[in-house]
């Protein structure tokens, strides 16, 4: 079955039924054409006259004191143009956001993981900076490590920062520790919730580090010019982030800073951050020429990225007819080097799937001398659903229940409160599951020899801020400029949501990305937000327009404009004395009628819907080898309404695939001494085409009634629930669950081997 | 650095040993590589593949000439190569992507010396001959002689390997190669099995070679497991049997690509799978003579 | 460092410049040449996004030395479009959704051309293999699978 039969097969793809003419459509994407040509520009692609090129030399080891610095050799070399090290930028404030950013760009006195920026080189060539940066002369004085959770939290672990308190717990710890907050959620009584259980399992998980993988390395060119000024051209998933960020740790003054969004090529939550844009910014400053910093493929495994690994232990309680009664869960996660949230996110989302009446959920977040988590794809939601949906799916073993029934049975409405407080608005959870059980795959008979997984996902979602502005040209076309970053097609969704509005062909729409100069403050491109939060900007700014419009057609008519509707891209005059007066031709006359045509509209967009998915997947499992092979996977997401159904399908199946990467194989390997042994995508294995089956998908609607076309975002969910839904179809492949991950072929045939002995 | 382009042995070989710190390059898939993970960069790259004996692959008589820089693909787009050792072809067929496949060569797999190497144990197998060129002209080696460890060879630093000699299989002989990675491409073997059968008229094994990659220093051969092999009809005690050889003849190290029961356990399974496939290569060869 | 005045024809047209020897033929082509739909995503060859077709075969030019193409006729994602119209697997891709953030799609297209030039007619699993050397962390490749095997359709049987 194709991906468009099996999305109408559910009755739930955008198109037709909602009475939509653009939006559910599947236009070929605006900036589509620069990509297939090789044209599109990325922030690697820029060269400017007289650029310099900028190395980064970085730690090679995990944890030490920074004794000296000696540039000199550096400086003396030929081609050299700027040397900078953590000296150069302002001091860093002694604790919180400010000082990690700060530590993040570049050391101080002390490096805290191997690839930890300590200085950096600009030089007319590339070959010359990298010669220049490696001689830089650094003098450590080595400090004892730690690189996994159960160590840094151990009373006797070597401590990170010796002003790290925990947060959380009371009263206040008198001793600093790399505990850095304790999070708890709890509701009734979960001794009670076992009492009245007739099962009870108590299982602990583990997940490893994972990196984002998005094939661009970072990069960016910046040019500073006497005047102070700095023009920043980078692939980021936020530009008004990086100029905030950039002035925040440089202390530069934001107005100083333009920030150019090049194309970017993949994310994921990793380019969320800065790494290189302050360090260019004050190398471009002391050469007085345009900087150009590109990562390497290995600095961006050693020195960006990951997502956390984590310890989850998981008590969960259930009666015989499925109803689960409680449940009690531990959940430690990485946080690298600095301070994160990577915990608390993951106590929110462990549970909440599931109806429970009692509940204690606890989280740690431990530092290490690693680098500094960073958002991926609905951070911490895999590690806590592969920890209870690998539970949920043994309760369902245990009293004989199908394990999407027992889902629904245990899945909550609108208005049932979330494990973290404010109550569930309109959700599509229900709506999941049923479409996975309906679907085709679902009800298809397990071939012989392969095992069956299901498994549901949670993520919130978030609004922000956002701003757009349209601007209707003279030949009756318009331009919709936004502040988001468009990382997988968003651009057609903005133009498509204009259309709609506007009544205008989708093609006459120009979707542009807009520097911090051309249009108003944007958020990230986050939290599955763009389509959602950007996208109400548009439309109310679309809207506004219609109002406008209506006028010009009062003016043009000499009518009251309550006589004037807008239907179908035209003016109509209500009482039907006029000819309709289409867009193009109000436009064509605006000056003659007050003038151009443009509206910008700028929110806080509230009412995200959350986002839920369910998945199957059928696997089998090379019982000599423990190789594991994915046959068939299909995903049912709930995406409110689908904008452009194309992009919805391929954020869901991207999210899949990079789930089951995490699921079977990725990891972040550490040698002893502290250093990534697989700094490549050579051991740092995340899925080729071969790998992998289709992924069919079922797009559920159930639309968020915060949004004037009720959009969820679509982009996070998705990596979600392929961890269980993977550890779930080992399991029943082979009878052995296997309780950490990645379910690669030496882990599995491990466990298999135990399991027979 | 600097880039030289011989278009003869005798121009390369004098360029090798005008400079010490001069390397030859084939494909470069490893060399780029080691240079971009730190490896310091040579004085001089010489390139061999404006040598045509080193780029050509031809049948002589019965013996097959494998120019050392030949890209593997010339190996898998090559039927009548194929036909002669389908193991050894999809050794090379399994070095890296297609873009790899077009520049990997054997000389290259071998001469890096990785343990990992898929080609060197199907080469082991089917008895290849190394042809080096040196100072004092040309020499053979057997191939299971010339790598001595990880990282190093026997060759002396101006000897360059021109190409492998492959007798062409006796009738009744085939080989086969497996080997386990975590994906289905683009991964390095875990353990690589290279197993070549030869069966007799009434599906006795007259002869085997078994030789296991990346379970040791360097390839190893395991005659315990040939042993096991010959004289039976590769019924399933002497296949447990070789499996149960193979196993104890390897010699891994824990690493971030397996561990060390991983792969004694996987080598026997991979040698039990590969001399199951060969004996099929020859009983379906042996079949279609038949019928023709 | 040594440098080396290379000939060589790209995209049909016959170019030179003056490169480092140790520079890859990529940093050539982007920089020298200004064709920069060749990406660097790994600098190893193990993701594709600088694949190009040279001399008929298809190859990552971040693993070849610049003045290995002296001579060499090479084909770039930018040599895949005439003046007029796309190739047929540009326009899978566009209406096929074949790419997301389209940072490995040049790569892609010529892994893909160097397929359909070899196998006019492949199956779904010789498109899998055939392009397992490419790597893609939008799409989980279900697009870009399905957009190439129609494009072999369409290049089968011209309208």
């Amino acid at each position: 079955m194709s991906t468009t039969e099996a999305a109408a097969s559910t009755g739930t793809n955008g198109n037709g039924a909602s009475g939509y003419r653009w939006v559910g459509t599947r236009p070929v994407r605006h900036d589509g054409l620069d990509k297939v040509a090789g044209k599109a520009r990325y922030a690697a692609d820029l060269n400017l006259p007289g650029m310099l090129y900028g190395h980064i030399l970085r730690s090679p080891h995990p944890h030490a004191r920074i004794v000296s610095i000696d540039t000199s050799a550096a400086e003396a070399m030929p081609g050299v143009k700027a040397v900078v090290t953590g000296a150069d930028f302002p001091e860093a404030p002694p604790k919180g956001a400010t000082r990690n950013l700060m530590c993040t760009v570049i050391a101080r006195d002390t490096v805290l993981y191997s690839g930890h920026a300590v200085a950096a080189v600009a030089a007319s060539t590339r070959r010359e900076a990298k010669a220049a940066a490696e001689a830089i002369e650094v003098t450590y004085e080595l400090l004892p490590h730690v690189l996994n959770i159960s160590d840094a939290m151990a009373d006797d672990a070597p401590v990170l920062h010796d002003n790290l308190f925990t947060r959380g717990v009371e009263p206040r710890p008198t001793e600093p520790s790399n505990i850095a907050a304790r999070t708890v959620y709890e509701r009734g009584d979960v001794e009670q919730g076992f009492a009245e259980a007739d099962i009870v399992i108590e299982r602990e998980f583990s997940t490893q580090a994972v990196h984002q993988g998005y094939i661009e390395p970072h990069a960016c060119v910046v040019d500073c010019d006497q005047e102070g000024k700095a023009v920043i051209w980078a692939s980021s998933q936020g530009h008004f982030k990086v100029r905030s960020a950039t002035a925040e740790v440089l202390g530069w003054d934001t107005s100083r800073i333009k920030v150019i969004p090049a194309e970017i090529g993949g994310g994921f939550g990793g380019k969320t951050t800065i790494y290189i844009e302050p360090v260019a910014a004050l190398l471009s400053t002391k050469a007085g020429r345009p900087v150009k910093i590109v990562m390497s493929r290995e600095d961006v495994f050693r020195a960006t990225g990951p997502a956390p690994g984590a310890i989850i232990k998981m008590k969960v309680g259930a009666r015989n007819d499925g109803t689960i009664t409680t449940a009690k869960a531990w959940l430690a996660y990485e946080n690298g080097a600095f301070q994160g949230m990577a915990a608390m996110l993951g106590c929110m989302c462990v549970v909440s799937a599931y109806t429970l009446d009692h509940l204690y959920v606890e989280g740690f977040d431990v530092v290490l001398n690693r680098p500094v988590n960073v958002a991926y794809r609905a951070p911490s939601a895999p590690a806590a659903a592969f920890a209870m949906d690998s539970v949920v799916d043994e309760i369902a073993e245990r009293v004989g229940m199908d394990p999407i029934d027992l889902r629904i049975h245990n899945c909550p409405s609108q208005g049932d409160p979330t494990p973290y407080g404010p109550k569930w608005p309109m959700i599509g959870l229900r709506e999941c599951l049923e479409a996975i059980r309906d679907s085709d795959h679902y009800q298809s008979a397990l071939p012989a020899g392969q095992g069956r997984g299901v498994a549901s996902g949670f993520w919130f979602n978030i609004g922000e801020a956002s701003s757009a502005t349209v601007n209707l040209n003279e030949n009756g076309t318009a331009t919709v400029i936004t502040g988001s970053p468009d990382i997988g097609g968003s651009r057609a969704s903005m133009a498509l949501m204009a259309a709609e509005e506007l009544g205008l062909d989708v093609h006459l729409i120009q979707p542009v990305v807009g520097d911090t100069e051309v249009v108003g403050f944007t958020d990230v491109t986050e939290g599955s937000r763009a389509t959602f939060a950007t996208g109400m900007a548009v439309v109310e700014a679309c809207r506004d327009l219609k109002e406008q419009l209506r006028k010009r057609a009062a003016k043009t008519w000499d009518c009251d404009v309550e006589e004037v509707e807008w239907v179908d891209g035209s003016a109509v005059h209500g009482p039907g004395e006029q000819e309709p007066l289409t867009l193009a031709a109000i436009t064509g006359n605006a000056k003659r009628t007050g003038g151009p045509l443009g509206a910008t509209a700028s929110l806080n967009a509230r009412g995200a819907g959350p986002a839920f998915s369910v998945q199957v997947a059928d696997v089998s499992v090379d019982q000599e080898t423990g190789r594991v092979t994915v046959e068939r996977y299909t995903t049912a997401q709930d995406a409110g309404t689908a904008i452009h159904p194309s992009y919805v399908e391929g954020q869901m199946q991207g999210g899949v695939v990079q789930g089951i990467g995490w699921a079977l194989n990725e990891e972040y390997i550490y040698s002893d001494d502290g250093n990534l042994e697989n700094p490549g995508f050579l051991d740092y294995r995340i899925p080729v085409a071969s790998d992998l089956p289709m992924i069919e998908t079922c797009i559920v609607e159930v639309p968020n009634p915060s949004h004037p076309y009720g959009v969820r975002g679509v982009g996070e969910v998705g990596i979600v629930p392929p961890l269980p839904v993977m550890a779930n179809a080992v399991a029943d492949a082979t009878g052995v669950r296997i309780s950490d991950l990645p379910l690669s072929p030496p882990r599995v045939l491990e466990a298999l081997t135990a399991a027979e002995s | 650095m600097r880039y030289a382009a011989p278009t003869t042995i005798d121009e390369a070989r004098a360029l090798l040993a005008s400079d010490a710190d001069a390397i030859v390059f084939a494909g470069a898939t490893d060399v780029v590589p080691q240079m971009r993970a730190g490896r310091p960069e040579p004085s001089m790259v010489i390139d061999l593949k404006k040598i045509d004996r080193l780029m050509s692959v031809s049948l002589d008589g019965d013996t097959w000439q494998v120019g050392a820089a030949a890209p593997s693909s010339a190996l898998t787009s090559n039927a009548a190569f194929a036909a002669d050792f389908p193991g050894l072809t999809e050794a090379a067929g399994l070095i890296g992507s297609d873009q790899i496949q077009n520049r990997s060569s054997l000389g290259g797999n071998l001469c890096n010396a990785s343990p990992a190497a898929d080609s060197v144990p199907a080469l082991v197998v089917n008895d290849a001959v190394a042809v080096i060129a040196g100072a004092d002209g040309e020499r053979r080696v057997p191939v299971a002689d010339v790598v001595t460890g990880p990282g190093q060879t026997s060759l002396a630093h101006d000897e360059i390997v021109v190409c492998f000699e492959l007798a062409r299989p006796a009738g009744g002989t085939s080989d086969a190669y497996l080997r386990l990675i975590p994906r289905t491409e683009m991964d390095i073997a875990v353990v690589g099995a290279g197993v070549r059968i030869s069966l007799d008229g009434d599906g006795v094994v007259s002869a085997a070679s078994v030789a296991l990659g990346a379970v040791a220093p360097t390839v190893v051969r395991v005659p315990a497991a040939e042993a096991a092999l010959v004289g039976s009809s590769l019924d399933d005690a002497a296949l447990a049997a070789a499996a149960a050889a193979a196993s104890d003849a390897c010699n891994p190290i824990d690493d971030k690509r397996g561990t060390i029961n991983y792969r004694r356990q996987v080598a026997g399974v991979l040698t039990r799978r590969a001399a199951g496939i060969a004996a099929d290569r020859i009983r379906t060869r042996n079949g279609q003579n038949g019928a023709s | 460092m040594s440098r080396t005045h290379v000939n060589c024809e790209v995209n049909g047209d016959a170019v030179d410049f003056l490169t480092e020897d140790g520079e890859s033929l990529l940093n050539a082509l982007r920089d020298e040449l200004g064709l920069i739909g060749a990406k660097e995503g790994c600098g190893t060859g193990d993701c594709g996004a600088c694949s190009v077709i040279m001399d008929g075969r298809l190859q990552c030019a971040c693993l070849i030395f610049a003045p290995e193409a002296d001579g060499a006729a090479i084909t770039t994602c930018e040599g895949l479009a005439s003046a007029d119209e796309l190739h047929p697997l540009q326009q899978c891709f566009l209406e096929g959704a074949a790419l997301q953030c389209g940072i490995c799609t040049p790569g892609f297209l010529i892994a893909a051309k160097a397929l359909l030039d070899e196998n006019p007619d492949p199956t779904e699993t010789e498109v899998r293999y055939a392009l397992a050397g490419n790597l893609c962390r939008c799409t989980g490749y279900d697009k870009i699978v399905r957009s190439v095997l129609e494009a072999a359709v369409q290049i089968r049987t011209p309208a």
